[in-house]
């Protein structure tokens, strides 16, 4: 068996083993090594990024849910987003069993602090898919959780099922977020407990508030997001060229860029790793990324293209 | 790949150490250059590079079983050499599953790893090692995870910690080290561990040294490499023992120090780990001798040139003053003042010795 776990220059071979639909928009994919072998341990937190077949080849980032251990293939959770840019909606209608894709090693920006005395895990609607793999890697090391997960009514069946595994008395599913007090859950963590939170942006800025106001340190604060949402459409201007580029309400900068064979480096694709940070030299842009400080968002000279987008109709980068 | 290892060399007196003539053009040798100077000079840890020292996820030269003994011994005098904070246990299992498995792909004829499940079963051949155990059961292995097989590897390893955006070394082993603890470092920040290193701190190197680690991915390991001087080929230069080994440095004269003068560099590799997130970080050293390496004539040239106009304050900080003269008038010697060509891979073959 060839085993790769210390060096992997090169991108992974996997196949489709398996796709279960778990609700009428959540399918559950299981990804081997096309040549059968071990694949690199999946880090918690992770995700795995597929090159899929839209647009002649486009990359798009998922959670891995399956534990570190696992190592004959990666499961995922994809939705089939509502405003798809064409990942989720290939996923759910033309990925098969026995095709093959493109994938680069799963890497992790969002991991479990070592030295929580308690990990208390909120996620709002597939936000669940990176707090899954956290639960199995919890579990393992014997530690100290809470979790509180918020679906739809008409997906509680499916969330539950996801949940079974790690079924207890620290473990709730709410569905909708009226029945949820914050305050309260953040208010009775002990101290040394640490907040993880995965969800849509609404979700994540009421929680963030909420354990402000009861006094967590943000150091003690975690977040993931799902990454571009889309938007109003826009133009970049690349000044070294002098180029325009359309920028479309359901992309973005960073594909955008890309497509238009302007590839600035890139690597979570999330907002989180700083590699694809880019100088603004007119325009204002709107800061979507957990990387730029206050400062550094506030002065309006840098920008994330991979999550962040603009505030004026065009957004000159120094490109 | 046939290793003919040299099981009885000593690093500590009677000393018995040598590098065979591969073993000398395998060398790592540190400057690409003529003139040194501190940098962040970080590169992707690929398999391939100048020497073969750069062929293996993890190097095994012909000093594998004498440096692994070495290392039994120093362990047994000071088993403190080997300390890991209790969060780190996941940490442990993931350097297991790294070295077992770079090893063993590495070096097939030397090292197998059999698994099923959970249940491996590790061979190591010039080790005389088989041992069966349950993969995440630290009481199925003879000793702590990460004493177990760092026991089995050349080179010193640390553990670093990542919270709250910085890195904490949480762990290690080390008992080859250039003047350094791990018992008075560990938990230390990384600015802190870095406290003592003059010059690299005012130039920046360490903020952004950090910033780039906080963003080493998994799967892309990179690489350095730093370097001292020794005096003898003594693998363990630590505070601990300094009654042992500071002493030598009034015996390099003249006459001996072609012999006595070892060029100590350190191939340092950086890991992301898979489960805890934590960062491996090894400091795989490698000695030659002056009057070895010498017999690569563009590494003597460059070595001369290099310690003939290097920085007051990295001769104090290295330790290197009350020999540093001497050093340079043998290597002088060795200098034509011919033209290097840039990089550190040798331009010919070895000189006779």
């Amino acid at each position: 068996m060839t085993m790769q776990a210390g060096l992997n220059p090169t991108p992974l071979k996997l196949r489709v083993r398996a796709i279960e639909t778990l609700a009428p928009r959540l399918k559950r994919l299981s990804l081997a090594s096309a040549d059968g072998t071990a694949l690199p341990p999946p880090p918690p937190g992770s995700h795995l990024t597929l090159t899929l077949p839209i647009d002649g080849g486009r990359t798009r980032s998922y959670s891995v849910v399956s534990p570190t251990h696992e190592r004959d293939a990666y499961s995922l959770i994809v939705r089939h987003a509502d405003r798809s840019r064409g990942g989720s909606a290939y996923i759910h209608h033309h990925l098969a069993v026995g095709d093959l894709i493109d994938s680069a090693v799963p890497t992790s920006q969002f991991s479990l602090h070592s030295l929580a005395r308690k990990h208390l895990l909120i996620g709002g609607g597939i936000g669940l898919t990176p707090l899954l793999s956290f639960l199995h890697a919890l579990q393992i090391r014997g530690r100290a959780l809470e979790l509180h997960q918020i679906c739809r009514a008409d997906e509680a069946d499916a969330f539950r099922g996801l949940l079974e595994p790690f079924a207890g008395p620290d473990i709730h599913l709410h569905t909708g977020r009226a029945g949820l007090d914050l305050q309260a859950i953040l208010s009775r963590q002990p101290l040394g407990a640490h907040l993880y939170v995965c969800g849509p942006e609404p979700l994540m800025t009421a929680v963030e508030a909420a354990a402000t106001s009861v006094g967590w340190p943000a150091s003690a604060q975690h977040q993931e997001s799902f990454g571009a949402s889309g938007g109003a459409p826009f133009i970049v201007r690349l000044a070294r060229s002098g180029r325009d580029v359309a920028v479309g309400e359901d992309e973005s900068l960073l594909e955008a860029l890309e497509a238009a064979g302007a590839n600035p480096p890139a690597l979570c694709r999330g907002g989180a790793c700083g590699e694809c940070v880019t100088v603004v030299i007119d325009g204002e842009p709107d800061h979507r990324d957990h990387f730029l400080s206050v400062d550094e968002k506030a002065s309006g000279r840098l920008v994330m293209p991979c999550v962040s987008r603009a505030k004026t109709a065009l957004l000159t980068l120094d490109l | 790949m046939t290793i003919a290892f040299k099981p009885n060399e000593s690093f500590r007196p009677p000393f018995a150490y040598s590098n065979s003539d591969a073993g000398i053009l395998r060398f790592p040798f540190p400057f690409p250059s003529d003139a040194y100077m501190y940098s962040v000079n970080l590169e992707p840890h690929v398999r391939g590079g100048p020497t073969e020292a750069f062929s293996a996820v993890f190097d095994v030269d012909e000093h594998y079983i004498a440096e692994c003994r070495e290392r039994d011994l120093v362990l047994g005098q000071d088993p403190k050499r080997c300390l890991v904070l209790p969060h780190m246990m996941s940490a442990q299992w993931d350097t297991v599953e790294l070295i077992m498995e770079s090893l063993a792909e590495d070096y097939p004829d030397l090292f197998s790893l059999e698994r099923d499940g959970d249940r491996w079963t590790w061979t190591n051949r010039p080790l005389q090692i088989r041992d069966a155990f349950v993969f995440g059961e630290a009481n199925s292995l003879p000793c702590p995870p990460f004493e177990y097989i760092t026991r089995q590897a050349q080179g010193d390893f640390t553990l670093q910690d990542q919270r709250g955006g910085d890195l904490f070394m949480d762990g290690g082993m080390v008992t080859t080290q250039a003047d350094w603890s791990l018992a008075f470092d560990l938990g230390m920040s990384f600015h802190e561990w870095h406290g003592p290193v003059p010059l690299a701190h005012e130039a920046g190197v360490f903020d952004r040294a950090l910033q780039y680690l906080l963003r080493l991915q998994y799967g892309k390991p990179v690489r350095r490499l730093n370097w001292t001087l020794t005096v003898n080929p003594r693998l363990d230069t630590s505070p601990e023992n300094y009654p042992n080994w500071g002493p030598d440095k009034t015996t390099v004269t003249p006459a001996n120090v072609g012999e006595k003068l070892h060029v100590r560099v350190e191939l340092q590799t950086l890991f992301r780990l898979p489960r805890s997130n934590a960062i491996l970080f090894g400091i795989r050293a490698y000695l030659a001798s002056f009057a070895e390496l010498v017999r690569v004539p563009k590494w003597g040239r460059r070595l001369h040139r290099v310690l003939r106009d290097l920085p007051p304050e990295l001769v104090a900080y290295k330790g290197l003053t009350r020999y540093h003269t001497t050093a340079v008038d043998y290597l002088a010697g060795f200098d034509d003042g011919a033209a290097t060509t840039f990089g550190i891979a040798p331009e010919s073959g070895l000189q006779e010795g």
